[in-house]
């Protein structure tokens, strides 16, 4: 049938099957960038299993020789293991013989991994060291002659570090990790990965029904920080006309959310009209919640960073915490939080960061708002066809900006992942 | 269990008593939460009160870090005006279950006790789940006749959170 001949409702469902971008241009995301199953499958093949530096743990979580961790890269279960001689090592968490998830709780120690359905055996780096029975019994049975151990080890990922963060690729030709991040990145990933040694405070665990990528434009998009979250608007860490800043990299995939604390901000009369989370007559019982001390190289008392695919580093005051994306297929992932401090931190510091706590995670005033937002959004897209996002905020420019009311992050992120995903 | 909550012996009698008791509290503050009266939720705490939600990986390891961690009433109220006043979330009803009371040990007039609780949410045109399995830890002290907590720990096993726990527990 020719095209001219199909009715118009079969054109727009081919359109969106075709995986065609809208005329638009960036001002607008289609919303199979969200919920296509295909699409998904070929992000894992080309951003998480691609030339990427997927965040996987961090050093002090495993200091001592046979520590080890469960992570992930993109959706695929790792081990993150620290060998003997102190080398930490990051392989795929699947038996090479039937394919088990064989190393089951979040941490521990190890001299070896042992599947437990065949008790095939791994070192802490991944190689395959034995199997039982490989050469049979009575002389009947076991492996055939020419099986190698060497050859049969479970899948081994590139592995760089920085001042005690640990990334993991698949690929073996992905750029140098500082090239990778970048100079702009480094500057604020440096103020909190500043070579201190860390001290881990724990975990948080959550789903979101939502795409993967929304955790990264929630994060590029400081419009919505001036407008969902009260907390932000009305104790002045983050108001429109505060010292902000959106930092993008180069490639357009990395973002730092930044912004200087004002302590006495008063918010002219139109302002407040525009924004119907500030609430004047709002105090807190206990301003604790808010203090800042501070103790970073950098101008910013907030920095949010988004490192392409799977990282979150948060610096919001003296709170710290990395965030790992795991995605479970298009419409949701799972997001790892770990909260950290400094050896060294007084009693008292330890105190303020686990009471500033309370703005992020699942149940924090901010992190709670985000998730909220987030699964709405989905809700949106899953329940309707066809439709687009629209990101018009600060016309067509792209990349870093200094204003807030703009959306220009955004479209530098889907500039490089429509060049990678090649749509 | 929590490092600081072994049961220790107790006289039969008076731990009948407090268990009725305890009990009655448990009932009305669940009350408080599941019928949305989030504002009445710091008035079963001490001035001094701790109050903290972490995960069973985080109580076993003796890490620190609280889901919510609040040091003191202050705290409390705070967070019960956000829920109240500025926080963003879908509409939802929720039920507190609270089971297997224990009572751990008296001292110093302070009384230490256990028990297992589930959290059920339900929201706009989605099915009822379970949303939390956990333990309180909680220390109670008589304070004008009334028992009230100045520690509560809710220590959850469903350690991957269904997207957001916006009440307290």
């Amino acid at each position: 049938m020719p095209d001219s001949a199909r009715p118009e409702i079969e054109e727009s469902a081919s359109a969106a099957l075709d995986y065609i971008w809208p005329a638009e241009g960036l001002a607008r995301i289609p919303d199979w960038v969200y919920t296509s199953q295909t699409i998904y499958e070929r992000e894992v093949e080309r951003i998480f299993h691609g030339r990427c530096w997927n965040f996987v743990a961090l050093e002090a979580e495993i200091p001592e020789p046979g520590d080890f961790k469960r992570s992930f890269v993109g959706p695929t279960p790792v081990v993150v293991a620290r060998a003997m001689d102190g080398a930490i090592h990051v392989f795929e968490n699947r038996c090479a013989h039937r394919g088990a998830e064989f190393c089951r709780p979040y941490r521990g120690n190890a001299r070896e991994f042992v599947c437990p359905y065949h008790q095939w055996t791994y070192d802490l780096t991944g190689k395959l060291a034995a199997v039982p029975f490989r050469r049979g019994l009575a002389g009947e049975g076991g492996m055939p002659q020419g099986f190698n151990l060497e050859a049969h080890g479970v899948r081994r990922l590139a592995v760089a570090t920085r001042n005690g963060v640990v990334f993991a690729s698949f690929a073996a030709d992905t750029e140098p990790l500082e090239d990778y991040l970048g100079s702009e990145m480094l500057e604020d990933f440096d103020a909190v990965f500043d070579g201190r040694k860390l001290k881990i405070l724990g975990y948080y665990r959550n789903t979101v029904p939502a795409n993967w990528k929304m955790y990264h434009e929630n994060l590029k998009d400081p419009y919505h920080a001036t407008l969902l979250h009260s907390y932000l608007v009305t104790f002045g860490l983050l108001v429109a006309g505060n010292k902000s800043a959106m930092i993008v990299d180069p490639t357009g995939r990395h973002g730092t959310m930044a912004s200087a604390r004002s302590d006495a901000v008063k918010i002219d009369r139109d302002s407040q009209r525009e924004m119907r989370a500030f609430h004047e007559d709002l105090r807190l019982a206990d301003p604790r919640l808010m203090d800042y001390v501070r103790e970073f190289r950098s101008p910013w008392s907030v920095t949010m960073q988004t490192i392409w695919p799977t990282m979150i580093v948060q610096r919001e005051l003296n709170t710290l915490g990395t965030r790992q994306i795991v995605p479970m297929g298009p419409n949701e992932f799972a997001m790892i939080w770990t909260m950290f401090g400094y050896e060294g931190d007084s009693d008292e510091m330890l105190r303020h960061r686990l009471r500033q706590g309370n703005l992020m995670g699942p149940a924090g005033f901010l992190g709670l708002e985000d998730n909220e937002a987030m699964k709405f959004v989905q809700d949106g897209l899953r329940k309707s066809r066809d439709g687009a996002a629209m990101v018009e905020l600060g016309g067509t420019a792209e990349g870093s900006a200094t204003t807030l009311i703009t959306e220009a992050a955004i479209r530098a992120l889907y500039r490089h992942w429509r060049g990678v995903m090649g749509v | 269990m929590l490092a600081g909550f072994a049961r220790t012996e107790l006289d039969p009698a008076m731990a009948r008593a407090l268990r009725l008791e305890i009990e009655e509290f448990h009932a009305e503050y669940c009350a408080a939460l599941d019928e949305d009266r989030i504002a009445d939720w710091p008035s079963f705490f001490a001035e001094d009160a701790i109050y903290r939600i972490t995960g069973r990986e985080n109580a076993d390891s003796g890490l620190p870090v609280g889901l919510v961690y609040c040091e003191g009433k202050g705290m409390l109220r705070d967070r019960a005006l956000a829920i109240a006043r500025t926080e963003m979330f879908a509409p939802r009803y929720l039920q507190h279950h609270v089971t297997n009371l224990r009572i751990l040990g008296v001292a110093d007039a302070v009384v230490a006790a256990q028990a297992n609780y589930l959290v059920l949410q339900t929201l706009v045109d989605e099915r009822t789940t379970l949303h939390q399995a956990g333990r309180y830890y909680d220390r109670f002290a008589r304070i004008g006749g009334r028992l009230l907590l100045r520690e509560r720990h809710c220590v959850y096993d469903t350690l991957l959170i269904d997207n957001t726990l916006v009440m307290p527990i």
